[in-house]
């Protein structure tokens, strides 16, 4: 069985498929074009059901807040639902529901998107709306107050009322002592109280234009017909010039590894994890993000990693164990190692053994057979995930969002495949302690200076 | 409206029904469009067989079923779907057990020859068993002061009492433990049975070549089941509030009464009215009253819960605690006016046309359609009903609706559980 909870927080996609549970696109033939305008244009095909997914993708996400204004990428997306003159609110979501189509809108560190389903006829109704909320949307303050209190609500579901939750946020704000990545996408509380009507305003005014846009469009559809669809209802609103300028402070290079503990009676079972610094796909150098996946599948992707088979099977440390790499992105990024502890078992303990199981692929490598599985799971995500044109129109975007392009994905698998056990093993030196920030998930009882603690701070230094 | 209906191409046509050599019977979907087939099965059983006092063996036995079969120890099985790519995974629901297989149509055969070990030959070896109760008692753990699971099971509990549904499926902390290999291996033998199983297949394979398969992996399982008689399952509580205190800003709602039927001639229009109540989407009311006006909740919905056995309306939201009070005083106003009232036409006329119109969206993925087909014959649903559906809705009319509402909110009084900290509930 596999066990799904894991102590990390992966938000947003990554360039990896397998992040959203399934896979990668080598089929589909992908038409890409430009409107005169800036907006950015993907279709692609899947024609086994009538069925259309429309996206647009802005590349701005909650990394771009301005300082002190956390969360306002995410309350403007919350906004966007409220309405044009032309379309007054609510009007565009009752002719989706209408048509028996879904709708919705994430947000997440390096992009914002919105997005229908429906009967591919329908297409044209949705660009149609979705072109007029680019430059026309209308917020009135008696709106504004109460989607407040919403995202208040969603962050108390979220966040304020789950202490793993919690930890996660204080891990990531200490990995990231000056890049926005370490501020939470929802915002802090405290800063999403004070947010206005104007800050939302300002923010759509710098960022919802056309240059800054990806439309993508997945399903059954001809991309010629897109594409002069996308013309009628895009093609007029107008150029703003530039694409709008994301200034992210560069990380500085860590030195010291941090260790986090959220204590609190509500936790029952512990968890452990390690966020170490990495370069993401947009970042690092060729091979080297590649590298990264399949290190992060070969330590943590599954039962027979090495990290499950370790912790879990052997040494009866932890019930569950497992590795991620969050690669879409735009800047450096996070590689998350986590394990529940079996019962009785400290996580002083299982530290130790994860550094140890680091320290042996850093050292040793990995061997041929290992490599050539990983290599099979993470290029079948390819295959498995044309299966699903939402999964695949999400994927797209997301690259493209983060600052990849389409040959990059289109590389993919091949790329995977000429990942060498050199080059894992160099990867893994990516996974320094020192690049790392710990958390530690603990009931309130073992708060003051327990076995655990104690071990820690020696490890720590 | 109705000319929706009637345009939508038959889905039903779409179908094969598949009988092996054997006499066991598949529905297939052929589509070579991807290089992919997905298989989706049900067991009827699930949680509701678990041994009295023993709930979460039907979920343990789900869990073990890849961790070892036939010559393969747990890792072994593991590294022999990895070594061909292929996705395989076992889990129990409340009335069935249900196993999902997706592989590369290349490495078809072999899915196929792993697939049958999982079903007939699952080792349940001693270690394997430990392990994966020790992770769903984590993940119990994990969850323990969490107000949404912890509110859904205070109503889940409340509501049928003495009843399996009234049961947590993955077990509780205190039985776990209790919980024997023996206990798993005569589950298995009473409830993996060709009577009670239900198949989709869906992707590159045809139907011989699937006859083959299922004879191979299903073929040499008894004929008949022996499930343990469960008796219908009346809904009690109704008109009470319970509160778990739990310290956290929020208080997590849940609310239910008892519900109507499937195979109730109005469940239809119950359905159609429960849409207009709390359908998740942006129009439902409880989402324009708890959350667009009002900036109560991110999350409000309610639905219709229909078991083999019982039948619920269940909903939630989660809210502040200072305003959990006033939350629920909106939802349960909400209902009144439709117990009242019934729906307006306009409403009726969208929601009519949501349900219609965005069927097709669960039929765009292979799993996904895989999974409606073995959902559908699960239910006891015929082929014909992929294509009755929709024409069942558009036919509803507002005399329909009125009696629906009448019998689905009747007299307006829920059971309600609450956790977190709420005022003044």
């Amino acid at each position: 069985m596999s066990f799904g909870k894991t102590a990390t927080a992966r938000e947003g996609v990554s360039l990896n498929p397998s992040a959203q549970g399934q896979g990668k696109p080598v089929g589909p033939a992908i038409t890409q074009a430009k409107l005169a305008n800036g907006l950015d244009i993907v279709v692609i095909p899947d024609r086994r059901a009538p069925v259309v997914t429309h996206m647009v993708w802005y590349r701005n996400g909650s990394a771009d807040d301005p300082p002190g204004k956390s969360g306002i990428a995410h309350f403007l997306e919350h906004l966007m639902f409220k309405g044009t003159k032309a379309n007054p609110r609510g009007k565009f979501s009752e002719l989706v529901a209408d048509l028996g189509g879904q709708e919705n809108a994430f947000t997440s560190n390096d992009y914002t998107a919105y997005f229908q389903r429906v009967a591919k006829e329908h297409l044209g109704i949705c660009m149609e709306y979705e072109a007029d909320r680019m430059k026309n949307l209308v917020l009135t303050d008696d709106v504004v107050g109460p989607e407040r209190d919403v995202v208040l609500e969603e962050r108390r579901m979220r966040t304020d009322s789950d202490p793993s939750n919690q930890l996660n946020e204080a891990v990531q704000a200490a990995l990231f002592t000056q890049h926005p990545y370490g501020k939470p996408i929802i915002g802090w509380s405290h800063e999403i109280e004070g947010l206005e009507r104007a800050d939302a305003l300002a923010y759509y005014d710098r960022f919802y234009t056309p240059e800054n846009a990806i439309l993508v469009v997945a399903g059954d559809v001809d991309p010629k017909d897109v594409i002069g669809l996308a013309e009628k209802y895009y093609g007029p609103v107008p150029a703003r010039g530039e694409p709008p300028n994301r200034f992210r402070p560069r990380e500085p290079e860590p030195r010291a590894h941090r260790l986090v503990t959220l204590f609190d009676e509500k936790v029952e079972q512990p968890s452990h994890q390690s966020v170490f610094l990495v370069p993401s796909y947009k970042s690092a150098a060729p091979g080297e993000a590649e590298a990264l996946e399949v290190l992060a599948h070969l330590l943590g992707g599954g039962q027979t990693s090495l990290l499950f088979k370790t912790l879990v099977m052997d040494g009866k440390l932890a019930v569950a164990a497992g590795a991620h790499y969050q690669g879409t992105a735009v800047d450096a990024t996070r590689f998350y190692v986590f394990a529940v502890p079996a019962k009785g078992v400290g996580l002083a303990a299982i530290d130790a053994a994860v550094d140890a199981a680091i320290a042996r692929v850093a050292s040793l490598g990995v061997n041929e057979p290992e490599l050539r599985r990983a290599k099979t799971r993470l290029v079948a995500e390819a295959v498995y995930a044309q299966d699903n044109q939402a999964t695949l129109a999400h994927w797209y975007g997301a690259s493209l969002a983060s600052g990849l392009s389409l040959a990059d994905i289109a590389q993919w698998p091949e790329r995977i495949e000429a990942v060498t056990p050199d080059g894992v093993k160099k990867a893994a030196l990516w996974l320094d302690k020192r690049r790392s920030v710990t958390g530690f998930l603990l009931p309130a009882e073992s708060h003051p200076a327990s076995t655990d603690t104690d071990a820690i701070h020696s490890l720590a230094l | 409206m109705t000319a929706l209906a009637a345009e939508t191409p038959s889905r039903a046509s779409t179908v094969q029904k598949v009988v092996s050599r054997g006499g066991v019977e598949a529905w297939l979907v052929e589509d070579y469009a991807i290089p992919l087939i997905a298989l989706e099965f049900a067991f009827k059983g699930g949680a509701t067989q678990d041994p009295i006092g023993k709930p979460g063996a039907a979920t343990l036995l789900s869990g073990l079923l890849d961790e070892g079969a036939g010559a393969y120890d747990s890792e072994g099985f593991h590294r022999a779907l990895d070594d061909d790519a292929i996705e395989m995974s076992f889990s129990a629901d409340r009335d069935i057990l249900t196993g999902r297989m997706q592989s590369l149509s290349r490495n078809s055969a072999r899915a196929f020859a792993l697939l049958q070990l999982a079903v007939t030959e699952a080792r349940l070896d001693a270690d394997s068993f430990e392990r994966v109760v020790s992770q769903i008692v984590a993940s119990l753990k994990s969850e323990a002061n969490d107000p949404d699971f912890v509110a859904g099971r205070s109503l889940r509990a409340l509501a049928y009492p003495n009843h399996p549904y009234g049961q947590p499926v993955r077990g509780e902390l205190s039985t776990l433990p209790i919980l024997t290999r023996a206990n798993l291996i005569e589950m298995r033998a009473a409830t993996f049975a060709r009577d009670n199983l239900k198949i989709a297949a869906v992707g590159a394979i045809d139907a011989a070549t699937l006859a083959g398969h299922l004879d191979e992996v299903f073929g040499r399982l008894p004929e008949e089941p022996s499930l343990n008689l469960v008796v219908p399952a009346v809904f009690f509580g109704t008109g009470t509030r319970h509160v778990d205190r739990i310290d956290v800003p929020q208080s997590a709602i849940r609310f239910g009464r008892e519900g109507l039927a499937r195979t109730d001639p109005d469940f239809v229009p119950a359905m159609v009215v429960n849409h207009i109540l709390g359908g998740g989407i942006f129009s439902a009311r409880l989402f324009r009253e708890v959350r667009e006006k009002r900036g109560l909740a991110y999350s409000v919905y309610s639905r219709l819960v229909t078991y083999d056995h019982a039948a619920m309306l269940y909903g939630g939201t989660s809210t502040k605690n200072e305003r959990a009070a006033e939350s629920m005083a909106v939802i349960e106003k909400e209902i009144s006016s439709l117990s009242d009232f019934g729906p307006t036409e306009e409403e009726l006329d969208k929601a009519k046309k949501y349900l219609i119109g965005s069927y097709a969206l669960r039929f765009d993925t292979s799993t996904k359609i895989a999974g409606q087909l073995v959902h559908l014959q699960s239910e006891g649903y015929g082929v014909e009903y992929l294509d009755e559906r929709n024409r069942l809705i558009a036919a509803v009319t507002m005399e329909d609706a009125e009696r629906a509402s009448k019998r689905l909110f009747g007299d307006t009084k829920l059971l309600v559980t609450v956790a977190g900290n709420p005022e003044g509930v």
